[in-house]
């Protein structure tokens, strides 16, 4: 763990939009283990979230049990955050976006929180498409509980002690593809170039955009044999392609080579740019994202990047066809009937 | 067969219980709720009670209709007149007819003679015959048969006819080709009954003018509609017997009543979640967020929300919980009554928690305690848990009518808005989420995107500090559950207030108490009236929440004895007085009823004056004993 970070700020630090310096948008010290891949993925979220100007009390982070569920205390201090119960974030999330559409949903989870404990509400979210960024922080093992194997450790991966997992593995990625999520991608916590403009895709997609990121256990899970160790996943990681996001706003500046590159608009007009490292990729063909998918892992090989985006969904206000107004701005005027149309209904019980 | 003039009859104007034998799935249910209107209709106090199996179609069902001038509510013992459409539970509901009663049988077959007694009266209708007759198409022949028994019935019971055409009218408001074969079927029945028996029966109804405004619902319906009412914008939920109908009324009522009108959008949000863990985390996450949210279940998902309302409780967010109790434990009997979760949902999730509870025992008390659960939640930053039960949210029931004080404002408790964020920096302060700055127990809270930057906290099930920083420090540890504690105290003097029934006894203070909730009510009130024209005094006094308000530990202590009624087989209320109060074990008397039926009356008087009579002939016997001990 960090113990000292300075309170200095330099008074040339850049600003946003907004007029907020990235340190805006830092949270608490971490108390992970130094090197932790959670710390990675807290400060690409750090850096997109002021890259793109968002208010930071404009953002909920809610999370489940374990360590990357405790990594919300670590970034956004000005927005608040509920670090809830083991596997439930989603329903918890569900609720606070049924109550206020206005903010944007930031769910942090962990192989544990979604891959078992939570596996069916990770499923049903997923079914409702609702409007949040889900990042699972996924080591392949329980952290907090000292490196047990979880729903995720590949088939012969090698723990610490030596214990070589038998059990077949769940790809969430895969998972999520299959029931019908919206936006689907996978990144490397070592990877910040890669990780940032999908976190930024992610945040203005609107509907359920997940991340699985590969985020290295320092104490449990980085050593030899292993299958989500730096090394490991350094050396056996492709890109379906280069990401560059291009906020709504924003005039796309940069040329891209012809025949090489694609590019996604999002609901909200914003851009992904992609420049193509897998010939032929399509990040818009679900079916081929989980040939891509399953291919790589046959090879032994981890597809990262944005494997599946729609571009025009539904999400789970569109299909209630609740209130443009967050529900929980509404007031008794809107709310409730009146004692008037009360006495027609006792009339009904007569 | 029919009635014999040698058997003495009951008789009885406005004091009887009909009980309809049917098989679930053929459409009975309605027939027979419209004959329970009809005699609500009459202006006489009526109480049905749908006895049920969990199942769809093929099993026995019944359905008991107690009707009583007296305007008695609770269920009572014995049947007058048994109408037995069902071959398969015939053995068992002969044998339920009061002697001198009436069996009512569809007569196109003779009757088993093992079905015969020579005590009651025999009523036989040939409802098949009349319908094969009347109707070529199977289904309207089996609907029809029951519309006829209702017609027969109102020939023998004397209800009047036109009470019944109107309902129809009523009920097929809309879809008007079926106005007139009902009101067929119906005198197809009168007629059969004023040719076949001497109608009237000596059992039977009168015209009286006894029901005046009140209304007849479940407790249910209710419940739905004080959700309304109170503004629930997000209700999450899992099916489950008996407490589906609460959620699928707040829809019917949301969906007529919360449609903007401008744009057709809905001011609410319905989910039916994957499972009951996923309809409380939802409920919770809306609360947190500021919206007014709630869901409904019974034992098995209280069970399975119980880790999530110890985080409730201990995050101190706002909940509201419809619990529709039914018999435990496990599945148990998942359509029959009880009052099984008082202890589970008193101290439910683990840790030291507590819960609070509302026990309402009307429809009336349904709409009106959800509304102010919905206030209690908020202003107390905990959940609240409305104590229901499958009698009083699935039978009709019937009740004073709702009102709605135009001028009421919801109770949103302790929130901070921005201005009132800036106004604290101004003065210096810093803002504390879990800072019991008024000394109540209950601290300020904030809704997420309320100020860019000041208001933000984290809210965790974990031990934190007055301003939500975690800590594991064994001293702010107890500062705060010692607070939740104070804040418990505080719900006290909020909560509603038991109901004290002083026992009309002019001579001396009564020494007896009986203490009673939720659907023992009507019950528990008959039985006082009872014992007391037998010269038995007792003070009544029924709860409507927990924590327990003061006066229930003083009516303890002002009655040497006390009765406990609870329709579960732990007594889980006297435990919980027990446990709550410090009071006197053995002054707590456990009076129970567990076999899924509503307690009764009768059954209520028994378990008492056994009691007082066990009490007396050993208090005489221990007397004799020490005089002729005396004399030796």
């Amino acid at each position: 763990m960090t113990y000292l970070r300075p309170d200095f700020r330099h008074p040339d630090a850049p600003t946003n939009d907004l007029g907020y310096t990235s340190k805006d948008y830092e949270g608490a010290l971490s108390t992970l283990c130094a090197g932790c891949g959670h710390d990675s993925i807290s400060a690409a979220l750090i850096q997109a979230c002021f890259e793109m100007s968002i208010e930071p009390h404009q953002v909920a982070k809610i999370s489940g049990i374990g360590c990357s569920s405790k990594t919300p205390t670590y970034f956004l201090g000005n927005s608040h955050g509920f670090n809830s119960v083991h596997g439930r974030m989603p329903s918890v999330t569900t609720g606070a976006n049924l109550a206020n559409r206005d903010l944007k949903y930031v769910g942090v989870s962990g192989d544990g929180d979604s891959a078992s404990i939570g596996l069916g509400q990770f499923a049903h979210v997923v079914r409702r498409n609702l409007n949040m960024l889900y990042i699972v922080e996924n080591n392949g093992c329980y952290g907090l509980t000292k490196g047990q194997m979880s729903a995720t450790t590949d088939i012969d991966s090698v723990n610490k002690s030596g214990m070589v997992n038998e059990h077949q593995p769940i790809d969430l990625v895969n998972l999520a593809l299959e029931l019908g999520a919206t936006f689907v991608a996978r990144s490397f916590s070592g990877d910040k170039e890669q990780l940032v403009p999908l976190m930024k895709a992610a945040m203005s997609h609107r509907g359920f955009a997940f991340i699985d990121v590969v985020s290295p256990c320092v104490t449990f899970n980085n050593n030899a044999g292993s299958k989500k160790s730096y090394d490991f996943v350094r050396e056996h990681n492709e890109a379906t392609s280069a990401l560059d996001f291009v906020p709504m706003k924003d005039e796309i500046t940069t040329t891209y080579e012809q025949g090489s590159s694609q590019e996604v608009t999002l609901h909200d007009g914003s851009v992904i740019h992609l420049t193509k490292a897998i010939k032929g990729f399509d990040p818009c063909d679900r079916r081929a994202a989980i040939k891509a998918i399953k291919d790589h892992n046959e090879r032994g090989e981890i597809l990262t990047g944005l494997l599946y985006v729609d571009t025009d969904p539904t999400d789970l206000h569109d299909m209630y066809g609740t209130s443009c107004k967050p529900l929980n701005s509404l007031k008794e005027d809107v709310l409730c009937p009146g004692n008037a149309t009360l006495q027609s209904i006792n009339e009904s019980f007569r | 067969m029919s009635s014999n003039s040698k058997i003495p009859s009951l008789k009885a104007i406005n004091e009887l219980v009909i009980k309809f034998a049917n098989v679930n799935g053929t459409g009975s249910a309605s027939a027979n709720n419209m004959f329970a209107k009809a005699i609500f209709r009459m202006g006489i106090p009526v109480t049905p009670k749908n006895i049920f199996p969990s199942n769809i179609q093929g099993l026995p069902t019944w359905y008991e209709v107690r009707i009583s001038e007296k305007g008695y509510q609770g269920r009572r013992d014995g049947i007058d007149l048994m109408v037995a459409v069902n071959p398969q539970s015939m053995a068992k509901d002969v044998q339920a007819v009061r002697p001198g009663g009436y069996f009512f049988y569809d007569s196109t077959r003779p009757l088993d003679i093992r079905y015969v007694r020579d005590d009651i009266h025999y009523i036989g209708v040939p409802l098949t015959d009349i319908c094969r007759q009347e109707y070529t198409d199977p289904r309207q022949r089996q609907l029809f048969k029951n519309v006829i028994y209702i017609g027969a019935l109102a020939a023998l019971l004397n209800i009047e006819f036109t009470v019944l055409s109107d309902l129809v009218g009523d009920q097929f408001k809309g879809k008007q080709k079926l106005i007139a074969p009902n009101i067929h079927a119906l005198e197809l029945g009168y007629q059969y009954a004023n040719k076949h028996f001497s109608c009237p029966l000596d059992i039977r109804v009168e015209r009286r003018d006894l029901v005046q405004d009140q209304i007849l619902t479940t407790g249910n319906n209710a419940t739905g509609l004080g959700a309304v009412y109170a503004g629930a914008t997000v209700a999450a939920w899992y099916p489950i017997t008996p407490s589906t109908s609460v959620v699928e009324a707040f829809d019917k009522y949301a969906s007529r009543l919360r449609i903007d009108a401008g744009t057709g959008q809905k001011n609410y949000a319905i989910v039916q979640a994957e499972d009951e863990l996923s309809a409380i985390g939802m409920v919770i996450g809306a609360a947190w967020n500021g919206a007014r949210s709630f869901t409904a279940t019974s034992g098995p998902g209280i069970s399975l929300m119980s880790e999530f309302l110890g985080l409730a409780y201990f995050a101190e967010v706002p909940a509201v919980l419809i619990n529709v109790q039914r018999a435990g434990p496990s599945t148990g009997m998942p359509t029959r009554t009880q009052q099984p979760d008082v202890l589970s949902c008193a101290y439910a999730s683990h840790g030291d928690t507590k819960q609070v509870l509302l026990f309402p025992s009307t429809p009336k008390e349904c709409f009106d305690l959800t509304a102010q659960a919905f206030d209690l939640t908020e202003r107390l930053q905990t959940p609240v848990i409305l104590m229901s039960d499958l009698d009083l949210g699935m039978n009709d029931h019937m009740c004073e009518p709702f009102t709605w004080d135009d001028a009421r404002e919801y109770d949103r408790g302790k929130v901070l808005n921005a201005e009132q964020l800036d106004a604290l920096t101004e003065k210096g302060e810093r803002f504390g989420r879990y800072n019991d700055v008024d000394s109540d127990g209950i601290c300020y809270r904030t809704y997420p995107g309320t100020h860019p930057t000041k208001g933000a906290f984290f809210t965790r099930g974990t031990s934190r500090d007055p301003y939500a920083v975690y800590s594991e420090d064994g001293d702010v540890y107890v500062d705060n559950v010692d607070r939740l504690n104070r804040k418990f105290n505080t719900a006290k003097q909020i909560l509603p207030k038991p109901m004290l029934v002083l026992a009309k006894n002019a001579n001396k203070k009564s020494d007896i108490g009986l203490i009673y909730y939720g659907t023992s009510d009507a019950s528990a009130n008959e039985a006082l009236d009872n014992l007391a024209a037998k010269g038995v005094f007792i003070d009544g006094m029924r709860l409507l929440a927990f924590p327990f308000h003061q006066t229930v530990e003083q009516f303890i202590n002002d009655h040497e004895q006390v009765f406990v009624i609870d329709q579960n087989r732990d007594g889980q209320m006297r435990t919980l007085l027990v446990n709550e109060l410090d009071a006197l074990p053995s002054k707590l008397i456990k009076l129970l009823s567990y076999d899924g039926m509503p307690i009764t009356a009768m059954n209520i008087c028994r378990q008492i004056e056994q009691r007082l009579f066990t009490e007396n002939t050993s208090k005489k016997a221990a007397n004799s004993a020490s005089s002729s001990k005396g004399g030796k």
